[in-house]
């Protein structure tokens, strides 16, 4: 079985202008939305308490609203967690000490376990996260991103050029900046676990950056005569059923840690299921493009090409 | 063309599969079987909180208070000696957390006391800010020293505590400077434990101020060297809370760090709980002293801050013997008794975190994981033998070596495995085919411009090797950065992703070609099953 039955021979260079134009559409709706909405940061960031509790049947959420708001704990979010029986009751940073809010989880419990007759609910997870320690996650998250960043920058700049670090790194700040937006737009929940998936979208993306990568390189060689349009559409045709069939079978158990990964972990799979569809867009879309247009060499190719390279050469990096 | 394979190669795939298989096993069915000789490995992957239920927790020693007692302890001091020479002076007093201030007057005998203070208090920095006040402080690398013992001295209580409360494989750790970690595995009661950790546990006996205006002291005016402090019982059948006010002398008379013993005993009238206490020498002589001078008059038995009880003493009590009554369940008599054995905390601690996982949840957790696992296995097995064929049984052999070798690493290491490690794995299907998948398409490749089926194997297998490594690294440092960042299950996702790796390239790269090698061996190939 194949994918293509012959080697495919799609003109993606020629496509940068749409591309670049979509991915900066995207970009632009997911730095506004960060901006105007902000993320929903998790308790892991923001502090707080989150208590995952099961009645016996289906929880009766207005009854738990009802029974909690009277416990006067401020900013309150109740909600379903996976099935009708499970709830998630969060509770929002506030001013008293840290040892209060850590009490808490009981006294909710306690407050609850009137409704749930005989026997009770049941406590599954309890999470409290001081404010001091949020922050301090905040800040270790943050330079975990830019330290893998720089780290590979390091690596892609001595293993090839300066140009496609700079592409695998503009790749890379797309697929996350892409990713993160959609939590913020669809205001899900931003936690610890989701930075987990981020980093591991960022090594997954790279991966396939840099094997298209390490075909241009081959390609540069074979084709030395040729202008860089057509030595980068032919690495990237070359190793396009590769990267298909990757993010195939990637997807693949992706979709099985959603459907049945169980909800603790859903989030995790999701991050890691928007990163690699983004992953894969853009270093077909977004790495190799941007090799072109760092491209320095422009006068070098046959005559078709120049009077493009010359044009893009005029152009400002990225858009 | 006659090709061999060097006979070292198999032999090494051969052990290393089976090494790791029997590494594997006792985790991968679940435990150590009975009839598992002993020379076998019996390493098996811890499950972690998330998975068997715990409580984790991340725990701060206000070491201020530390300091605090220890200057109030030194004013103490320095007080008993200066009145033990009948030396004069106005006041003496903690006037912040490291520093006493003494207070002198005209009739002070400046030379004695300056001898007195070098003596009983060496350490204390002396400055003589005014013939009216001289300032002692605790010089800073004694203050560090202090904080330090402080936190150990925790760590050392929260353990014995633990220990005593029973729970097998607990972790305590030293965080930073003030903090300390505590992982406990499969608790069934976190309450209870969270309460025994966190509880200071100072035992205090001070006299009742008999004479002093309880009515007055509840309205604001609390007598000076008096302290006002509740108690609190609970009225079982209703449920309801009363507090009742006690004023008590401010000194502490006698305290729990001479208690040798605490037991729970049961009252035999009416059938209630106690906490027996038995005194060390030291302490059963205080005790013995302190209750003759003050028969008919009430001893305050508080316990951080609460006044438990307040009985009368009805006559000098030797032996060192007392009692703690409070209307306590088995429970509470029992958690009690451990926490006054243990010994009280240097100094408050606070929370800073806590993760609780409930039993259910872990158990539905490893489930839900472990299906995750072999469908999303089942499915990239399926479909790397639709699209490649006898290839793709080739990587799938690869794929499951991998897996094992992967646990049988996690194994040795006694390694704990997360949900997020389980999230790893489970990814770790997907794109460990990745380097099978890039020398099959490289493969396919070279067969198209026209070479052999070995021509072509031999130049996918060579090609790809570079591609393979470049994006293999990478990966790596992203999960080195990770694991660096990363708290508990997080660094648990960026160990088994990045042995994963490694173990990949040993069986989709060198395992692969050795086999295919020896499976065509010298035939004629027209066609590559791919």
């Amino acid at each position: 079985m194949r994918i293509f039955r012959n080697r495919p021979h799609y003109d993606f260079v020629s496509l940068r202008r749409i591309t670049f134009a979509i991915s900066g559409i995207l970009l632009l709706i997911s730095l506004g939305s960060m901006m105007v909405r902000g993320l929903n940061y998790g308790i892991d960031f923001s502090g707080g308490t989150l208590i995952q509790l099961r009645f016996p049947e289906a929880a009766p959420i207005k009854e738990v609203r009802k029974t909690l708001t009277a416990l006067d704990y401020g900013d309150l979010v109740i909600q379903e967690f996976g099935s009708p029986e499970e709830i998630m009751v969060r509770v929002e940073k506030q001013p008293k000490d840290s040892d209060e809010q850590a009490k808490m989880s009981k006294t909710i419990v306690d407050a609850l376990n009137p409704l749930a007759g005989d026997k009770g609910v049941e406590m599954r997870r309890v999470e409290f996260v001081g404010p001091q320690v949020g922050s301090e996650l905040r800040t270790q998250g943050i330079m975990a991103v830019i330290y893998s960043m720089i780290a590979i920058l390091a690596y892609v700049a001595w293993r090839f050029e300066l140009r496609f670090a700079y592409g695998a790194v503009l790749a890379l700040m797309h697929d996350i900046t892409i990713t993160v937006g959609f939590f913020s737009i669809m205001q899900k929940e931003f936690t610890l676990v989701v930075v987990a998936a981020l980093l591991t979208v960022i090594g997954y993306s790279l991966n396939d950056t840099i094997v298209v990568y390490d075909r241009i390189r081959e390609e540069m060689k074979r084709l030395r005569k040729h202008p860089m349009t057509t030595i980068i559409n032919e690495a990237v045709n070359r190793t396009l059923s590769r990267t298909l069939v990757t993010s195939l079978t990637t997807i693949l158990v992706l979709c099985a840690l959603l459907l049945f990964g169980g909800e603790v972990i859903h989030d995790f799979a999701l991050t890691l299921f928007l990163g690699v569809l983004i992953g894969t867009y853009s270093s077909i879309f977004v790495a190799s493009p941007v090799v072109l247009l760092l491209d320095r060499s422009g006068g070098k190719p046959a005559t078709p090409a120049k009077k493009e390279s010359k044009e893009m050469q005029g152009e400002p990096s990225s858009g | 063309m006659i090709r061999h394979v060097a006979t070292w190669k198999p032999v090494l795939i051969g052990l290393v599969s089976l090494t790791s298989l029997l590494y594997a096993l006792p985790s991968l069915i679940g435990g150590v079987p009975s009839w598992w000789p002993g020379w076998l490995p019996s390493q098996v992957i811890h499950r972690g909180l998330d998975l068997q239920g715990g409580l984790h927790l991340l725990k701060r020693v206000e070491t201020d208070k530390a300091l605090e007692q220890t200057a109030e302890n030194l004013a103490d001091e320095i007080k008993g000696a200066l009145r033990a020479d009948r030396l004069r002076y106005r006041g003496i007093e903690r006037v912040d957390m490291t520093t006493i201030s003494l207070k002198l007057s005209e009739a002070s005998d400046l030379v004695k006391i300056r001898e007195i203070l070098k003596t009983t208090v060496p350490n204390l920095v002396l400055t003589e800010t005014s013939s009216q006040e001289w300032m002692l402080q605790i010089p800073p690398e004694e203050q560090r020293t202090i904080r330090r013992f402080a936190v150990d001295q925790s760590i050392q209580t929260i353990r014995s505590r633990i220990d005593q409360f029973g729970v097998s494989e607990p972790t305590i750790q030293r965080q930073g400077e003030e903090r300390i970690l505590i992982q406990l595995p499969g608790l069934k009661d976190p309450d209870r434990a969270k309460d025994i950790i966190g509880r200071t546990a100072r035992l205090e006996f001070k006299m009742v101020d008999e004479k002093g205006d309880l009515a007055g002291a509840l309205s604001g005016r609390v007598p000076p060297g008096d302290i006002l402090l509740y108690g609190e019982t609970l009225d079982r059948t209703t449920g309801k809370k009363t507090r009742q006010p006690y004023l008590l002398k401010k000194r502490t008379v006698l305290s729990g760090d001479l208690l040798t013993d605490a037991r729970v005993n049961i009252d035999g009238q009416f059938n209630e709980p106690y906490v027996s206490i038995v005194f060390n020498r030291q302490g059963g002589r205080k005790f013995a002293q302190i209750t003759g001078d003050h028969v008919k008059e009430r001893m305050a038995i508080v316990l951080d801050n609460m006044v438990y009880s307040a009985p009368v003493i009805q006559e000098k009590i030797a032996g060192g013997r007392a009692q703690i009554t409070g209307n306590f369940t088995p429970e509470e008599a029992h958690d009690l008794a451990i926490v006054l054995r243990a010994g009280a905390l240097p100094a408050p601690i606070h929370t800073l975190e806590e993760r609780t996982v409930g039993p259910t949840l872990g158990s539905d957790s490893v489930q839900q994981g472990l299906m995750s696992i072999l469908i999303g296995g089942a499915l990239v097995l399926a479909f790397m033998v639709l699209y490649y064929k006898g290839f793709g049984l080739l990587a799938n052999i690869a794929v499951i070596v991998n897996i094992i070798i992967l646990m049988a690493v996690l194994a040795s290491m006694q390694a704990t495995l997360t949900l997020p490690g389980i999230a790893g794995v489970v990814l770790l299907l997907g794109m460990s085919v990745d380097a099978n998948v890039l020398i099959f398409e490289r493969i396919r490749e070279e067969l198209k411009v026209g070479k052999t089926p070995r021509a072509a194997i031999d130049h996918g297998y060579s090609k790809a090797f570079y591609t393979i490594v470049d994006a293999n690294l990478t990966t790596l440092i992203t999960a080195v950065v990770l694991y660096q960042f990363g708290t508990g299950p997080v660094r648990g996702f960026a160990v088994t992703l990045s042995l994963g790796i490694l173990a990949s390239m040993f069986t989709a790269i060198f395992m692969t070609r050795v086999i295919l090698t020896m499976f065509l061996g010298n035939r004629r190939l027209s066609a590559l099953s791919l």
